[in-house]
This record gives structure tokens, C-alpha cells and sequence, in this order.
């Protein structure tokens, strides 16, 4: 868990930092499974630490199930346009999945990577819905959790109408439905091109992680049953033949629990962040369509201005409303965009901090385990000796 | 399986291990920074040769290439002289271990006893453990150089047909055989008949099954790799007799591998000319002409015998013998026997599962170390990409870190991929003691046929002093004698001489037996010892040492990337 940031942007994580320093820090623990049979759920318990004047501190606890995760996620999303929302892990499909020890662990770990990453955000942090999500009571969850789905689908105003369009729109465009932009920003063009390479480079290591997990697991498979064996053959043998071979089954199986272990590891400090990492690409790249269509969206406009003043007879008297109107939009969309732009460097820094940290987590991993293989046969060695003199 | 295939793989092996060899072909971590590519084209060219004949005195290449176990090439990696440097500059074993332990190396390969360094051939690792002050004579026997040649006598069938020679080419310095080096051809047929002479000659030893006929498999396969498959076993084969201690003096074993041209062993005739033989004689044994078993045949088995009369009196007995029938008065030493054969077999079952899981060990070991380089691989790729395609700093920063974890994946790869190879020469000694178990069954079954032998005579004995006691009391009363009578008597007693000649004959043979199995016995425990013992040792030696390494490579990276690490635990 997370509880001290490299790049803190705007409060502290630290509770331990001075009182006068504002300071949110959030941790996801304890998955609790409730609920019977189909309709079976994980609860975790989302602790606050904080001193901020809007929070009711110094510590609150609240109980929350995924589906409130993705109710957070969809308020931020909604309403911070531009803002790199953090990535969610992904719904599971599988019923029997669901509820393996590793899979809820997993799905712990990065839930809570999920909600530091909102609290530690400049922007997001200050949300209202974070605050909610943070403290209100469990009906009132409940409450808005059920009212997600009616809420979104009555859109008074304009502005929004065109976000919505464009979001659509974007998806098309991803998906390759629509043509790309005639005149298009090359700096868009080439973030998508190097977003798209990332990712299956991204997706390739992934993959090639994920296997190593299971090597992982193979090995110490294979060790616990050819440890076994040797305990099987040495009970054949009489003496010190027999004695080795048991003392070497023995330490083969201590191995294979070793083993166990480290692949468990592995998977969450490095085949997770790697994947996280994976869906974050994503996020970017829908982001950066987003943008490209936001600049459309504005030259469209700024196009339908003025063929509007082309028809009526080139007078310059433009209805003032639709002048305003598309004064706004423009507003709105640089603004957008200029985020973006912000956004797509910290998404960076991010990373690199994010897969830093995998890279060391493997290697010390790896390490570890090496020299733990090395002692324990080692510490064989002597007996060894010892049966065969 | 092989063949074409193998090429296709080491063509896409061959990419990979130019990438890998890229990837560490560091100045700073290799002195010899061209020996991986250099050492690469070496390694194709010896794969390519694979299929080509080679000299006849280059030590085989392939000594496990048709084990199904071993199929990828990559472990018989004969290259790479900076990697060997490192392995002996990392452990300081004992002298035994140094010699299991460091990979593949052609310069440092050393002929101890005249055996190539560990790994040319299974069994050459087992003689070599034992290799034991005491015996400084050595032979050393290669087979090569397969040549396809056409049968020149003229058989029933029209045309002429081909079969494969085999140059087979000895080292010794034993006073015994003429020369110290010396070659002859042989084709298989030559073998099946060395094998079958030393069966009969050396009845109750342990001695190595020979490979299959393979009937079969000869058709299915390809000629070039059937061949490859059939040279590797013959050479497994032939050292493992020059390796037992009593058959690699044998004359037989002298004659097959000295005298040139035709094989001067006494070929096995097939099963049926054998019965027809014994056909034509059974009347004849039958009307009493004849009856005595010749005591020489009494030391040879009855079945695959001519002697079909004896074949049948031996079955009558055998079915006696299950059936409860006269308790034969051998038994005693039996109760120690068989309680020896019962825990023979609860090795074996034992042995037969331990192999089984030592292959799975050994396949997940390649399993890590494969997937290990592909995740390297994939991070080099991601390296390169993010340095050439970098659009902001940090991805620079992130972009060396990465390589740093990848060359380290890379490198520990390979520690896997040798580590495995030298696993596997260990494990050898499972597999190879599992085949001495069938030697062992022949053994056992020799001295079982021998007793029959003796308790049919026995028995036989026993109905012949019957008849001629009643014979004898039925003459008896008629005054004068019968003359028929009389003379019938005589001819029995004749024939009860004979059959105790053979009798002794048999009893002899079958205690001759039953001491070869003791003295085999005895010599397979102490070997057992020793073999097991350098396996095991052997064996953790090399996981200490790999692991040892393969935690520095990451230690390093660890330390490279401390910056980023948190405090959590």
C-alpha cells in the first residue's frame, strides 16, 4: 500500500508529516465476502486518514463494494473532460473467479492504487464525489449507486450534448469506424502512433510476466513431486544412499512452498503494475482521440459560423446567441485540450515512477529467491557428506 | 521429428540467440565481446553437420539429440569459452565437481581416463565417477560414419539389397587387444549377434540390453535420422560392455570390435529353422534313439533351443513346479533371493517414478529459463522502442532501466538454460540404472531357466531310477533273467549315467549362475553408491552454484534501481 507518493501533488500522504501540513491519505483493506449464493459480493473497507477541514477526521472508515468503485469512476469521468482518470481493474466474468483468494487480493491491491491515485491528483482530489465516496454513510451509497443509471440519461444543456457526441465519436475513431481528421495536429497523430506501439509492446511483456508466474508455479510443482519421489526412493535404500535422498527430498519440497511464495509476489509487484500500465495506455490513447476530436469539434465551429454569415448575404450580424455559444465552446475546448496536454506529461512521469518501482520489486524479488534457493542447497551440502562417508 | 525440422528451429532459435547474443555482447560484462556472435556461427555449423557424416575419430555431437527429453538443441551448447571462465572463477569445488559441473567446453574438456568431459555420452559420466585410481586402463569406443553398402551374396531375392555399416572405431591401451587404435565396420546385424553370444556365454551377469531391432520404426522414419538414432544407441551400447568390468574382456566383445571383415561369431539362426531342426530329431528322441541331452546343450536354456523334446519336459516341469507338485530340493538360498528380487522391484517401481519426476524438474527448469529470455527479449524491444520513439525525458530515464532488467532476464535465462543442461547429465543416472534394471531381470531369469534345467533332470532322474527299479523286480522273478528284460535294464542304466552326467552338469551350471548374480549384485550396490552419490552431490552442487550467480545478475539491477524503492516491506 501506498502510502507515500514520489510526485505528491498538493496534499501530503504522510500522516506523520507535521499537523499543520494538509494531508489525505486512503488505504483499501480487507476484502470481506457477504451476500449468498448469485448474489455473493466483496466488501473491502476504505480507511481515510486526514486533517483536511471538508473531512470528518482525523480517521473514517467506510465500507465499499466494487460496484461503488465504478460509481467513483464514472462521476470523475463525467465531469473532469480531459483529466486522465486512473484505471479500474477489470470486472471479472467469471462467476467461480470471482472469489479466489488471489484474484480478490489482486483486485484489493489495485483498488486501493486506484483511490490514492484520485486523492493524490491535483485536480481530482478536490472532487466533491471523492469526498462522498470517502465518507458518506453505506445507504447513501446505496442510494446513488442505484440512481447511476437514470442519472446520466437526461442531458439539458447543450455543451454537454456536444461532449457526449464527440465521446461516441471518439470511440469511433478509435475503433477505426471513421476517418481520421483531415487536417489533424501531428502531434496528435504521432502521440497515437506512439501510444498504439506502446501498448503492444506493453501488451507482449505483459503477457511474457504473466507466463513467468506460471513458471513460477510449475517449478515448484515439479520440485514438490520429484521431492516426494526422492523420499519414495530413498525409503528403498539402506544407509547413507537412503538418508541422502530423503534429506534431499525433503529440501526439494521446502523449495517448492519457496517457490509458491515468490510467484505470488510476482504477480502483484510486477505482472499487476504491468498490466495496470497496459489499461493506463489505453486510457491515454482514448484521451488523446478525445483531444484530436475536441479540436474538430471547435474548427467545425468556427466553420459553421461562417457559412452561417456566408448565407445571410455576408452581413456580419451573426445571431449573438449562436456567437456566444461557439465563444464557449472555443473556451471550453482549449481549456480542455490544454489540460490534456498537462495531463499527458504527468500520465508519464507517472509511469515511469510506477514501472521503476516494478522493475526494482522484480529484481529484488528475483534476488531474494535466488539466494534462498542458493542457501537451502547449500545448507544440504554438509549432509550430504555426512551419508556418503 | 528431427531432420528438417531441427533446421527450421535453429533457424528461429538462431534469431533469437543473435538477439540475445546482441543483448549481452556488453563490453563491460564481456571480455570476449565477439565470442557470442563468433561462437553463434559455430554453434549452426555444428547443427548443420548434423545431418552430414562426420570424421570418424571427432567425438560424437550428439549424444542426447535423440533422447525426446533433450529436444531442443540449445543445451548442447559447445560455445561460449567466456561463460566457462566464469563458472570456474565462481565456485571453488572440489576437483569431481569441476569436472561435472562446468558446461560444454571443447578447450577444457578433459580426458580423464580417456573418457570425453561429462555429457558426450550418457554413461561416460558413470565411469567416470567411478573413475577409480585403481584401473588406469581404459577403452574408448566411438561409432560413426554410417555408409550405406549392398548385400553381395546372392539371396533368393532377386536384386540386390542395402544395408547400413557403422565405422566402429576403439581407443585402448589394454595389452590384451593388438593395437591401441584400431577401426572395423559393422552393420547391425553384427550386433544382435554379439549380443546374443555374450547371453549365452555370460548367463547370470548384468549384462546391457542392446538396442531394438525397430522394425517398425525404421520404416517410419526418416533414413537419415533412424540412422543418426540407431548410431547414438550402438555407441551407448558398446560402452556400456567396455564399462562392465568382465565382458569388456570377453572374447566376443575382442573379436567384434578387432577382426576386420566378416563377423566370425556364430550367427543365431532364426526361431524356425530351429524348430525344424528340432522337429526332424523329436521322432527320434521319441523311439529312444538319441534321448540323452548332450550335457554341453545342458548349460544352454531350453527355450530357443533345438531340442524340443527337452523344451517340453522342461514346460511339464515348470507347470509341476506352479502346481505344487514335488517340492524341488533347491529352495534354501531362494528365500534370500527372492527377498533381493522383491526389493529389486521395489527399486525399480521407485527408480521408474523418481525419473519421472526428474524429467518434469527438468522440463520446468527449461520452462523458466525459456520464458525468462522471451520476457528479456520483449523488454528489449519496449527499450528500443521507447529510445528511438521517446517523445518526453522520462521516457529516456525509464527507458535505461528497462534494459538494465531486461539484459539481466536475458542473462539469467541462460544460467537457467545451462543450469538444466548440466541437470540433465545428472539425472542420466536414473534413466541409466532403469535400463540396468532390464539387465538385471535377464540376469534373474537366466539363473530361474538354469534351475528349471536342473529340476527337470532331477525329476527325470528320479522316474528314470523308478522304472528301472521295477524293471529290475519284475526281472527278478523270472529265474535266468529276461534276456529282454536284461537288456532293457542295461539301456536304462545307460541312459540314468547319462542324465546324471548332465545333472552334475547343470547343478554346476546353475550354482556358476547363482554366483554371478551375487558377484553382480555386490558390484551394482557399490556402483549404485557411487553413482547415486556424485549425482547428488552433483546435482545440489549446481543449483548452489547457478543460483548464486543468477542472484548477483538481479542483485545488481536491484541495487541499480533503488530509487525507486518505497518503503513498504
Amino acid at each position: 500500500m501506498d502510502q507515500q507518493q514520489r510526485s505528491s501533488s498538493g496534499y501530503s500522504h504522510s500522516p506523520r508529516s507535521p499537523s499543520s501540513q494538509p494531508y489525505l491519505s486512503v488505504s483499501v483493506t480487507d476484502p470481506v465476502k457477504l451476500g449468498n449464493g448469485v448474489q455473493a459480493y466483496i466488501s473491502y473497507r476504505v480507511i481515510t486518514k486526514t486533517n483536511l477541514p471538508d473531512y470528518q477526521g482525523p480517521e473514517k472508515i467506510v465500507i465499499r463494494r466494487y460496484s461503488d468503485f465504478v460509481w467513483l469512476h464514472d462521476r470523475l469521468f463525467e465531469k473532469y473532460k480531459g483529466v486522465f482518470i486512473p484505471p479500474l481493474p477489470e470486472k471479472s466474468a467469471v462467476e467461480k473467479f470471482r472469489f479466489s483468494a488471489e484474484f480478490i487480493e489482486m483486485r484489493r491491491q489495485a483498488l486501493d492504487v486506484f483511490v490514492n491515485r484520485i486523492a493524490s491528483h491535483q485536480e481530482l482530489q478536490k472532487s466533491e464525489d471523492l469526498k462522498t465516496f470517502l465518507q458518506a454513510e453505506e445507504e447513501t451509497m446505496e442510494r446513488l449507486r442505484a440512481h447511476e443509471s437514470s442519472y446520466f440519461k437526461k442531458k439539458p444543456a447543450d455543451l454537454l450534448q456536444i461532449f457526449k457526441d464527440v465521446q461516441s465519436r471518439v470511440s469511433d475513431v478509435v475503433l477505426g469506424k471513421e476517418k481520421p481528421v483531415e487536417e489533424s495536429n501531428p502531434d496528435y497523430e504521432k502521440l497515437k502512433h506512439y501510444i498504439f506501439e506502446l501498448e503492444n509492446h506493453l501488451a507482449e511483456a505483459q503477457k511474457h510476466a504473466y507466463r513467468l508466474v506460471k513458471r513460477h508455479r510449475e517449478l515448484g510443482q515439479s520440485l514438490s513431486d520429484f521431492g516426494k519421489a526422492a523420499k519414495l526412493l530413498g525409503a528403498c535404500e539402506a544407509d547413507g544412499l537412503g538418508k541422502a535422498l530423503t534429506e534431499l527430498g525433503a529440501k526439494s519440497e521446502t523449495l517448492s512452498i519457496r517457490l509458491q511464495k515468490e510467484a505470488h509476489q510476482l504477480l502483484m509487484n510486477f505482472e499487476e503494475p504491468l498490466k495496470d500500465y497496459v489499461r493506463a495506455a489505453t486510457i491515454a490513447e482514448r484521451a488523446n482521440a478525445f483531444r484530436q476530436q475536441c479540436e474538430l469539434a471547435e474548427t467545425m465551429k468556427l466553420k459553421e459560423i461562417n457559412l452561417f454569415g456566408l448565407i445571410s448575404n455576408k452581413t456580419l450580424n451573426v445571431p449573438i446567441q449562436l456567437k456566444e455559444d461557439s465563444e464557449e465552446a472555443a473556451r471550453r475546448f482549449e481549456s480542455i485540450v490544454r489540460l490534456m496536454n498537462e495531463e499527458i506529461v504527468r500520465f508519464q512521469d507517472q509511469k515511469m515512477i510506477d514501472m521503476g518501482r516494478a522493475f526494482h520489486e522484480f529484481a529484488k524479488g528475483q534476488a531474494r529467491l535466488a539466494n534462498n534457493i542458493a542457501d537451502a542447497w547449500r545448507s544440504l551440502l554438509p549432509k550430504l557428506e555426512a551419508c556418503f562417508t | 521429428m528431427m531432420g528438417s525440422e531441427n533446421e527450421a528451429e535453429s533457424q528461429l532459435f538462431a534469431s533469437r540467440e543473435e538477439m540475445e547474443n546482441l543483448v549481452l555482447d556488453e563490453p563491460s560484462d564481456n571480455p570476449n565481446g565477439n565470442g557470442g556472435s563468433k561462437s553463434f556461427s559455430d554453434y549452426r555449423s555444428v547443427m548443420s553437420s548434423l545431418a552430414d557424416t562426420h570424421h570418424p575419430l571427432s567425438p560424437p555431437l550428439t549424444p542426447a539429440d535423440s533422447d525426446p527429453l533433450l529436444a531442443p538443441q540449445p543445451y548442447r551448447d559447445l560455445r561460449n569459452p567466456s561463460l566457462s571462465h566464469d563458472n570456474n572463477s565462481y565456485i571453488e569445488p572440489p576437483a569431481y565437481a569441476d569436472v561435472i559441473f562446468s558446461p560444454f567446453d571443447e578447450n577444457t574438456g578433459s580426458e580423464i581416463n580417456g573418457i570425453d568431459s561429462p555429457g558426450r555420452s550418457s554413461d561416460s559420466s558413470l565411469s567416470l565417477s567411478r573413475s577409480p585410481s585403481s584401473s588406469s586402463d581404459y577403452i574408448k569406443i566411438t561409432v560413426s560414419n554410417p555408409q550405406k553398402e549392398q548385400e553381395t551374396s546372392n539371396s533368393l531375392v532377386p536384386g540386390a539389397s542395402t544395408y547400413v555399416t557403422y565405422l566402429i572405431t576403439t581407443r585402448t591401451n589394454i595389452p590384451e587387444f593388438n593395437g591401441s587404435e584400431f577401426g572395423v565396420r559393422r552393420r547391425f546385424k553384427d550386433v544382435v549377434t554379439l549380443s546374443d553370444r555374450l547371453a549365452e556365454a555370460y548367463r547370470g551377469f548384468f549384462i546391457p540390453p542392446r538396442p531394438d531391432k525397430s522394425v517398425v520404426e525404421s520404416q517410419v522414419m526418416q533414413k537419415q535420422e533412424f540412422v543418426e538414432q540407431r548410431r547414438v544407441a550402438l555407441e551407448k551400447y558398446l560402452r556400456r560392455l567396455a564399462a562392465h568390468p568382465i565382458i569388456r574382456n570377453s572374447d566376443e566383445l575382442k573379436v567384434f570390435l578387432q577382426v576386420q571383415g566378416k563377423l566370425p561369431l556364430a550367427t543365431s539362426t532364426d526361431v524356425a529353422s530351429r524348430m525344424l531342426d528340432g522337429a526332424v530329431n523329436l521322432p527320434k528322441q521319441l523311439f529312444g534313439e538319441g534321448s540323452t541331452v548332450a550335457p554341453q546343450d545342458v548349460v544352454q536354456p531350453a527355450k530357443g533351443g533345438r531340442d524340443l523334446l527337452r523344451l517340453f519336459k522342461e514346460l511339464k516341469q515348470s507347470v509341476s513346479n506352479d502346481w505344487g507338485g514335488s517340492r524341488p530340493p533347491v529352495v534354501e538360498e531362494d528365500k534370500e533371493f527372492l527377498e533381493k528380487k522383491e526389493k529389486m522391484n521395489e527399486f525399480e517401481l521407485q527408480l521408474s517414478n523418481a525419473s519421472q519426476q526428474a524429467e518434469s524438474l527438468v522440463k520446468a527448469q527449461q520452462d523458466m529459463g525459456e520464458t525468462m529470455g522471451e520476457l528479456g527479449l520483449a523488454f528489449i524491444k519496449l527499450t528500443k522502442f521507447e529510445t528511438e520513439e521517446a517523445m518526453f525525458e522520462s521516457q529516456r530515464v525509464r527507458a535505461g532501466d528497462m534494459k538494465n532488467v531486461a539484459t539481466a532476464a536475458v542473462k539469467a535465462s541462460r544460467f537457467y538454460r545451462e543450469l538444466n543442461a548440466q541437470t540433465v547429465k545428472h539425472f542420466d543416472t536414473l534413466h541409466e540404472y532403469l535400463g540396468l534394471m532390464l539387465s538385471v531381470h535377464g540376469a534373474f531369469a537366466d539363473r530361474s531357466s538354469a534351475l528349471l534345467t536342473v529340476q527337470t533332470l532331477l525329476s527325470e532322474l528320479s522316474s528314470l531310477h523308478t522304472r528301472a527299479e521295477k524293471l529290475e523286480a519284475a526281472s527278478s522273478k523270472i529265474f535266468g533273467g529276461d534276456k529282454s528284460r536284461i537288456r532293457r535294464i542295461e539301456e536304462l542304466k545307460e541312459t540314468i549315467r547319462a542324465t546324471e552326467d548332465a545333472k552334475s552338469v547343470a547343478v554346476r551350471e546353475y550354482e556358476r549362475i547363482k554366483e554371478n548374480n551375487r558377484t553382480e549384485l555386490e558390484r551394482m550396490e557399490a556402483e549404485k553408491h557411487a553413482d547415486f552419490s556424485n549425482m547428488l552431490k552433483g546435482f545440489v552442487l549446481n543449483q548452489v552454484g547457478y543460483a548464486e550467480k543468477i542472484a548477483n545478475v538481479w542483485a545488481k539491477v536491484a541495487e541499480e534501481t533503488s530509487g525507486y524503492a518505497t518503503d513498504s516491506a
